[in-house]
Formats: structure tokens, sequence, C-alpha cells
């Protein structure tokens, strides 16, 4: 006998995957815009060497940006395929079939981290080739880095598709909250330099720790040096599932 | 024979708001059973509560056996469900929601084509969702109700916002579910749908079971009137219908005359007093109460009030 999860898991999963392929502006917009985004600012102002260096254009890591633009954007898909399946009866009608709930979000989250992994790919592929010698950032790493990130930020957006009432208001209710955590996570500007108050609420949001890490991986520093960011994102992941399992709505 | 559904003392509340008061009812293998009543009324919460995707407040349910929470799982697998204005993901094709539905029971008819066939979806194989017409996506929802070949089919509100033709295609369609050994638990606020499928009829209002029966035991119970129309030309017509019983009264103005009676053998002697009189007719039609009557009655409100 399978265990519970798996029965349906990967066929709705494949099609779920195919049903995304099948709308093209958020099938452009998530995969293919943040990738964009860094071929037009890398080619502007430069990406950000390796270990930092002071007198790059921009205060800040062209590649880094995208990748967490990449997170975010799956977390805001996410959200939205999450609250127009609710509005439609849609995750009612799967749920009173023989899938567990588990499944049904478990399938959903897996298209993200695909597409995700996807268009990290498609940003790897175009910086080795526009920027030689400046990606050469171990890519296995980066990615790793990038999807726990993705994990992480995917459970605060669980939170959210549990409080957005309608479809109508998932997009204004997650940029409401995913801009100020952009803008808060260290990205543009040093966390530690934030008012006191202010730091302590980016050390709360997991971008704040995936913009760390990736920072990390990229200077060569590693994982070790940022455990306790990666410790963070699976204390953040825990929170906020545990959270989001006991606000979720599913109608 | 034990019922296949048994439903005692349910109760509903959603915050300050009675859903459900105090509903029992029992529902028989292969038989349609029809909750039927005004919006509102908790036909929805009550199936909803019998499907095992409500909990209850108060109240003991079994189905096929099975308690609808406790042995969720179980029940899955051996009941079809079909929800009130319900949505699959927009682009998803009509074959690839079967293949999913499928896969997801351990038992399931052999012939999924066959199924679509019959319920005449199957040029629409690989039609996206969202390009299905509204009878045709409730006709999705039935196949995929029906796909594990369950003992005990759910549909509520079946053709709401549907035309006249594809409601009367959806009934043919429920009636062979039936026919095929099926139990169905449908919900309706359409009195004549009521009529043409239910076996039996339960008539819920504010949350509780006002009465039930078949059909016709309801009309007979609580509109026995009986009312006869014919036209003629002859003379003293009225005075000649006097023989019928103490019921009966006669109104007659220019050539058309109403008998208006109670009882199931008060059409036919109204029959046998014309052809004694020998009273020539020139047309003669009958009027008998409906459920929508007899909900008119009970409640002293239409249902679309």
């Amino acid at each position: 006998m399978r265990p519970q999860f798996l029965r349906g898991f990967w066929k709705l999963t494949w099609l779920e995957t195919k049903i995304f392929t099948r709308e093209p502006m958020g099938f452009v917009g998530t995969l293919v815009m943040p990738v964009v985004l860094f071929i037009i600012l890398g080619r502007a102002f430069g990406v950000a060497k390796p270990l930092a260096v002071p007198e790059a254009d921009i205060p800040f890591n062209v590649a880094i940006l995208a990748a967490v633009l990449i997170a975010v954007s799956a977390v805001q898909s996410l959200v939205a395929i999450i609250s127009i399946y609710r509005e439609g009866g849609i995750l009612k009608r799967l749920r009173s079939t023989p899938l567990s709930p588990v499944t049904i979000m478990g399938a959903l989250v897996v298209v993200k981290l695909l597409f995700t992994v996807i268009s990290l790919t498609l940003l790897m592929l175009a910086g080795r080739r526009l920027f030689p010698g400046v990606m050469q950032v171990n890519v296995f790493s980066f990615t790793l880095a990038v999807v726990l990130g993705t994990f992480s930020i995917l459970s605060l957006g669980f939170v959210i598709a549990s409080l957005v009432p309608t479809a109508r208001f998932a997009q204004p209710i997650s940029a409401f909250v995913l801009y100020p955590m952009l803008a808060l996570s260290g990205l543009f500007f040093p966390v530690a330099k934030l008012p006191r108050w202010l730091e302590s609420i980016a050390y709360l949001l997991p971008t704040t720790h995936a913009v760390a890490l990736l920072n990390g991986v990229w200077d060569g520093s590693g994982w070790s040096a940022h455990w306790i960011n990666v410790a963070a994102l699976f204390v953040l992941f825990a929170a906020y599932t545990t959270l989001s399992t006991r606000v979720f709505r599913w109608e | 024979m034990p019922p296949v559904i048994a439903v005692s003392n349910l109760g509903k509340r959603y915050g300050r708001t009675v859903a459900v008061d105090d509903v029992s009812l029992e529902v028989f293998e292969g038989e349609i059973f029809g909750l039927i009543g005004p919006n509102g009324a908790g036909k929805t919460t009550t199936m909803e509560c019998v499907e095992g995707n409500r909990v209850p407040d108060k109240g003991t349910i079994s189905v096929l056996g099975l308690d609808p929470r406790r042995d969720a799982n179980a029940l899955r697998q051996r009941i079809g469900v079909q929800h009130q204005e319900a949505h699959l993901q927009k682009r998803i094709k009509v074959w690839e929601a079967v293949d999913l539905w499928r896969s997801l029971y351990t038992t399931h008819v052999a012939d999924t084509d066959a199924l679509l066939a019959r319920l005449g979806l199957e040029s629409k194989r690989n039609a996206w969702f969202m390009t299905l017409s509204g009878g045709q996506k409730q006709r999705l929802f039935i196949a995929l109700a029906l796909i594990h070949e369950p003992e005990v089919v759910f549909l509520d509100e079946l053709t709401t916002g549907l035309d006249p033709q594809a409601r009367r295609a959806i009934w043919s369609l429920v009636t062979g579910i039936r026919d095929r050994g099926t139990t169905v638990f449908l919900t309706t606020h359409l009195m004549e749908e009521a009529e043409r499928l239910c076996d039996r009829v339960a008539i819920i209002e504010h949350g509780r079971i006002i009465e039930m029966g078949t059909p016709e035991e309801l009309v007979q119970k609580h509109c026995p009137e009986r009312t006869v129309v014919f036209t003629s030309d002859d003379a003293d017509v009225t005075e000649r219908m006097q023989g019928l019983g103490a019921v009966a009264r006669a109104e007659g103005s220019a050539s058309t005359y109403t008998i208006l009676g109670a009882g199931d053998d008060f059409v036919t002697d109204v029959i046998n007093i014309i052809a004694r009189e020998g009273i020539r007719v020139r047309g003669f039609r009958t009027e008998i109460p409906t459920l929508e009557d007899v909900f008119l009655k009970l409640t002293g409100h239409g249902i679309r009030d």
C-alpha cells in the first residue's frame, strides 16, 4: 500500500505543471521576467564580483536580487492560485476526493519549486554567457540556497493565502507583505543599519536570511559561516507552516 | 433492509446563525432522495455533513454503515460527490480531469471513454474546462462523481442556472444512475425537478424537516383538491352535475364549467356523471396540485420568495 500522501501526488503535480504553462502571462511573468531584469541591470551596472568589490556601480548583487525576485514571484503566483482555487470551489472539490490536503498543497508547492529551479537555471546560463568571469559561484550550492529560501518564503505565502479574502485581493495583499519584505531583506542596504524595531522585524522575515545566505554562498564563505541563517530559514518555515495550518481556509 | 444513509438530530451553526437545527432522515438503497427547500434552508449544510466535508455540532450520521468523519478515507472511496456551483482549473482538459480522478480510486469504471460518451462529452475530451457550457460542466462533474462506481451519489443543486433543455438532459442522466442501482441523494429548490426525479422527498425549512414522503403522498395528504374544467353547450349542466359527492361544487359561466372536489376518485366520479347524464363535452381537463402547492401550503410562502 502506497502512503496516503502519494496517492495522486505525481499526477496532480504534472497536471498543475501543464496547466501553469497554458497561461502565457503567468508563465512568462514568473519564469522569464526576473531573468530579463537580471540581464538588463547586469548589463547596465555589472554583476557584483565575488568578495563584493567596493567599486561596483550599484551597492547590491544583481544576481542575488534576481534570485530573490524569482522566489518572491513564485510566492505571489502560489498565493494567486490558492485564492483563485478557493474562490472557485476547486480546493473544496479536490478535497472531497481521496486526495489528502497535504497532497494538494504539496503538489502546488512542488510546481512552484520546479519553475523556481528552471528560472534560476536560465539565470545562471545567461550569467555565464553574458558576464564571463563574474558568475563563478557554485551553481549547486546557490540553487540549493535559493530553493531553501523559496521554501521558507512559500510558507509565509501560505499564511498570506489564508488571510486573502478573495482572489481579487490576492495581488495587492501579497504585494503589501512581499515588497516591504524585499526592502528590509538587506539586499539594498545592510540590515544592521535599520532602526532597531525594523531590524527586529527584518529578522522575522525569511528573505533577510535568504539574502544573507546567498551573499555568503556568492562570496564563497559558505554554508557553515551562515548556519544561523540556515537555521532561521528552517525555524521560520516550521513556524509559518504551523501558523498557516491553523488559519488556512479551504473555502 | 437497513438504510444507506441514516441521520438523526443533526445540528450545525455558523457563529450565531443556525444553518441546520434538527434534521433526521433515512435514505434507502436504490432510491433517489431529494432534500427540497428554499435557498438558505440548510440543504447544502446537511448534505456536506453527510458527505463528511463538514463537522456537525450535534447528531449522528451513518453512511453505508460508516461514520463520515472517522471513516472519511474509506467512505470517500464509496461515495461520489457533486458540489453546488463547483469549478475546476480553467485550463484543465476534460480527459485530464477524468484521468486524475480515476487514478485516485481503488476501483473505477473500466472504460472512461464509454462513461464520457454516456454523458455526451466524447467530443469534448480535449477541451479546456473554461470552454465548456454550463450543461457540459455539470455533466463532467457527474462523470467525476461516477468514475469509481460509487454506491451513493450526492448531487447538490445539480441544474441551477441551466436552461430547460440542458436540465431535462441532466434529469434523464440522474434517472439512469438510479436505474443502475446507485442510491442518489440530491438537493434542489426546483419543485418540478423534485417531482420528476425523486422517489422520496424531504421538505426542509429553517434547518428543520417539516414533511417527508413520496411526492404523490405529500400531494395527496396536503392538497387533495382536484379540479375538473370542461366546456359544454348543453342546458342545465350545473343541475345535472348535482349527483356528485358533498365536497363537489360546480360553477359555470357561459359554457365553461369548473367542478371542484377532492380525493382520488373525484375525477372518475365526474366522468361517470357526464356519461350517465349524456352531457356533450367539447373540452375537458383536470388540474392536480403539485409539490409546489404542497410547499406553499406547508410554509405559507412560495419556494422562490
